[in-house]
């Protein structure tokens, strides 16, 4: 039996989302810009998923925008939006616990030009609102958070901090990177303030290759891609129809149990973590009100790349995490105070609803044998 | 702590003897319109609708966007329900307003109270109250000019509310209160809003629309249906018609002069419109004409499409400029759809040089020469109908 528990780097396409990709190949194959028949069948297709995605995110259709991923998302966002607003407003400000993509994509403005402030957690590894709006001022053209941290679970205060933020100075654009909460957590473009936010379809049991980026309706966006003018000029590129179709199929089905997986999510969570307090030297590294998606531990002693290696041969794959490869410490992790050796043997557990308690119970048995036979 | 969405009634506040059946209709819109997101109590009193949630989940943020959007409403807030007790209100005024009041500058209180045995009176809530507030977050100062925040506290009958925010409202009519009457919608910047226009007085939108493939395209169709579903947030649910124009338009190109194509097509769409309106129990026709506009909208030509209604046509665009047309389209959100660019049947076989100031005798004379009424029965037979609902 393998057991897949790598969850936050990406999930097993669901069936709907397979057939979805396979009918948009096979029959529905036109380029959505032709004017005939076989082109708005491709179209239709297209806004099917355009409206399905909007609704999980209670935005309007034409708010949302293809893209090829979360990171393109993320760097048309960062990009787009700083062109666009930060010719006299020099600053952004970001959290210090960032994935890659918005972070690389900030440092790469910072080169150019811009001030960079990055808010980093304080002594209790958690981050604040408050610790934000003082870094805002007339100055910040942007203002760019993740909803759930890939790495540890925890969830940002996103909510606060933008409201915040945009009660103070509306004119700041706020962008969210909702990819580990998107479909896990209830999330509402109102209720979260956020100008722009960035999606990911492999993320959520659709394919890879397929991304979103919604923008609010009057925030502009200067594309980093053009073309054909497609996606509004915003991104063009002929649309891929087979991957959008799978990202829409994945939403229709997950859309309606976001609570009740996140129950049952959380059980598992209660359930691994009561195993695995049963396993000496094991340390849990994720805050109890994180995701309960993200499970991350630490096994004293133990560099993550070899338990991980150990796993495997049992078939059961986790994640070092982003958290630490090849002998270089997870920056990451040491922003919420984890660090030094605890932070080299981080492990990520990353599930989804359909993970079995005997999948579990397998991991936590492979993760005792290896605390005892990995030698230090 | 318990948040509601409180209502304000708009224009039916003033309504006479016939007050509740206004008050019902809005009701019933509110509910229809804010199903989906969870389980709400509606109960009314004193000219206002407090809307309970039910359940936890429910996105009050979401409620008052599209309650925002219903006609009937001057304004709508979220508040805090505090007991009628002032050490209540002042401990719920500071566990509900601090996000907002820990990083504001200036404000000030105002308090409404519609329970005279209230023991404190409205100044004196608000001194108690601004002290009490200023104490807490040293930030803040009084501004009662002009505060950055305005926090609101409302003694009424059965309980005290608090609130920062208050929401302009739609305005208007509840939608239905007026009767219903058929909107010719042609994927233009002009009719939606017009159709808007007339949901606001309380009317009740179906539409028209006609389409003459090959002349126009299934896409040009789908805009037009994507605008109904745009204008359902406002109108709640719509009856589109679609009527097949092709023969018609080619009978006219056949039989009649060129300078009159424009205007002999807007009077059998006109015919056709009102044939549909009775069947569904419209009472008028609704289009986007402004007067001057284009040629087959100068006042002799509208006079020469009026000549053939026997029912009236409310235009409510009449008077407005092109720009005050497209900032209530952009408001509405029907701009970006409406300015996609697909033919429509009012630009197939449009004449080089149309009559400006046509005649109604000479109109009449270039139609007769053929018997369209065939046709237009044909039309009206295959003419299909769509439903839209609020949420598509």
């Amino acid at each position: 039996m393998s057991v897949y528990l790598d969850n936050a780097a990406t999930t097993k396409p669901c069936e709907e989302a397979v057939a979805a990709a396979l009918n948009a190949m096979t029959e529905n194959f036109g380029n959505p810009s032709s004017l005939h028949r076989a082109g708005l069948n491709a179209q239709l297709i297209v806004d099917k998923a355009r409206k399905v995605i909007a609704d999980s995110i209670g935005a309007e259709r034409d708010t949302i925008y293809f893209t090829s991923g979360a990171t393109e998302s993320n760097n048309l966002a960062l990009r787009g939006a700083s062109s666009a607003y930060g010719r006299k407003r020099r600053k952004i400000v970001i959290s210090s616990v960032e994935h890659a993509s918005v972070e690389e994509t900030v440092a790469d403005l910072e080169s150019k030009g811009f001030e960079v402030v990055r808010v980093a957690p304080r002594e209790d590894g958690r981050l604040y609102a408050a610790d934000f709006v003082r870094e805002c001022d007339e100055n910040t053209c942007l203002l760019s958070m993740m909803l759930v941290n890939n790495e540890t679970g925890y969830i940002l205060p996103v909510k606060e901090t933008f409201s915040f933020v945009k009660r103070k100075f509306p004119d700041i654009i706020t962008h969210c990177d909702c990819v580990q909460g998107y479909m896990k957590l209830p999330l509402r473009v109102q209720a979260l303030n956020a100008d722009l936010i960035s999606l990911s379809g492999h993320k959520i049991h659709a394919v890879k290759g397929v991304g979103v980026l919604y923008i609010k309706k009057g925030i502009r966006v200067l594309p980093i891609v053009t073309g054909g003018k497609q996606e509004k000029g915003i991104r063009s590129g002929t649309e891929s129809v087979p991957l959008i179709a799978a990202f829409g199929a994945a939403v229709e089905k997950l859309a309606p149990t976001i609570q009740e997986r996140y129950e049952s999510v959380s059980r598992l969570k209660q359930y691994l973590l009561e195993k695995i307090s049963a396993v000496d030297g094991i340390a849990v590294n994720s805050p109890d009100d994180g995701s309960p998606y993200v499970v991350n531990i630490s096994a004293e002693g133990k560099r993550s790349e070899i338990m991980l290696h150990f796993l495997e041969q049992k078939e059961i794959y986790v994640s070092s995490g982003s958290a630490c490869s090849k002998g270089q410490q997870s920056g990451v992790l040491g922003q919420f105070g984890i660090k030094g050796k605890r932070a080299d043997s981080a492990v990520r557990i990353s599930m989804t609803a359909e993970t079995k308690a005997d999948e579990l119970d397998a991991f936590a048995e492979a993760l005792h044998e290896g605390m005892e036979k990995i030698r230090g | 702590m318990k948040e509601i969405v409180l209502v304000k009634y708009g224009e039916i506040a003033l309504k006479g003897l016939n007050k509740k059946t206004f008050e019902d209709m809005l009701t019933k819109n509110i509910k229809r319109r804010i199903k989906s997101l969870g389980k709400f109590i509606c109960t009314s009193a004193q000219s206002t609708l407090y809307i309970t949630p039910d359940d936890d989940n429910a996105d009050l943020s979401e409620v008052v966007d599209r309650v925002g959007k219903i006609f009937g409403i001057a304004a709508l807030c979220r508040a805090c329900v505090c007991d009628k007790d002032f050490t209540d209100i002042a401990e719920k005024s500071i566990e509900y307003l601090s996000d907002i009041l820990s990083c504001a500058g200036t404000f000030k209180v105002t308090a409404k109270r519609a329970d005279k045995a209230f023991p404190m009176k409205s100044p004196e809530i608000c001194m108690e109250l601004g002290g009490i507030l200023l104490e807490k977050f040293p930030n803040l100062t009084v501004d009662v000019k002009n505060p950055e925040v305005t926090v609101t506290v409302e003694i009424r009958d059965t309980n005290a509310y608090v609130h920062a925010e208050n929401i302009k409202g739609a305005g208007g009519l509840p939608v239905g209160s007026s009767g219903k009457a058929m909107l010719l919608l042609s994927g233009g910047i002009d009719s939606p809003v017009a159709g808007w226009m007339m949901a606001k007085r309380g009317v009740h939108i179906a539409a028209i629309h006609y389409v003459s493939p090959p002349y126009t395209s299934d896409r040009a169709q789908l805009k037009v249906e994507q605008l109904c579903e745009k204008l359902t947030d406002y109108c709640g649910g719509i009856a589109f018609y679609c009527v097949p124009f092709t023969e018609l338009q080619e009978a006219i190109k056949d039989n009649c002069p060129e300078e009159f194509f424009t205007i002999i097509m807007r009077r059998l769409m006109m015919e056709i419109a009102q044939r549909i309106a009775a069947k569904d129990n419209c009472l008028a026709l609704i289009t986007g004409e402004s007067v001057g506009q284009v040629a087959s909208q100068t006042m002799a030509a509208i006079a020469c499409t009026d000549a053939v209604c026997r029912i009236p046509v409310f235009r409510p665009l009449v008077g407005m400029d092109k720009t005050e047309i497209i900032e209530i389209a952009r408001k509405i959100d029907t701009f970006e759809t409406s300015t996609l660019p697909y033919e429509d049947c009012c630009t197939v076989f449009t004449p080089r040089h149309p009559k400006v100031r046509p005649i109604l005798s000479d109109v009449e004379k270039a139609q007769n020469s053929f018997d369209f009424e065939p046709l237009i029965q044909k039309a009206v037979e295959n003419t299909e109908m769509k439903t839209f609902n609020y949420g598509g």
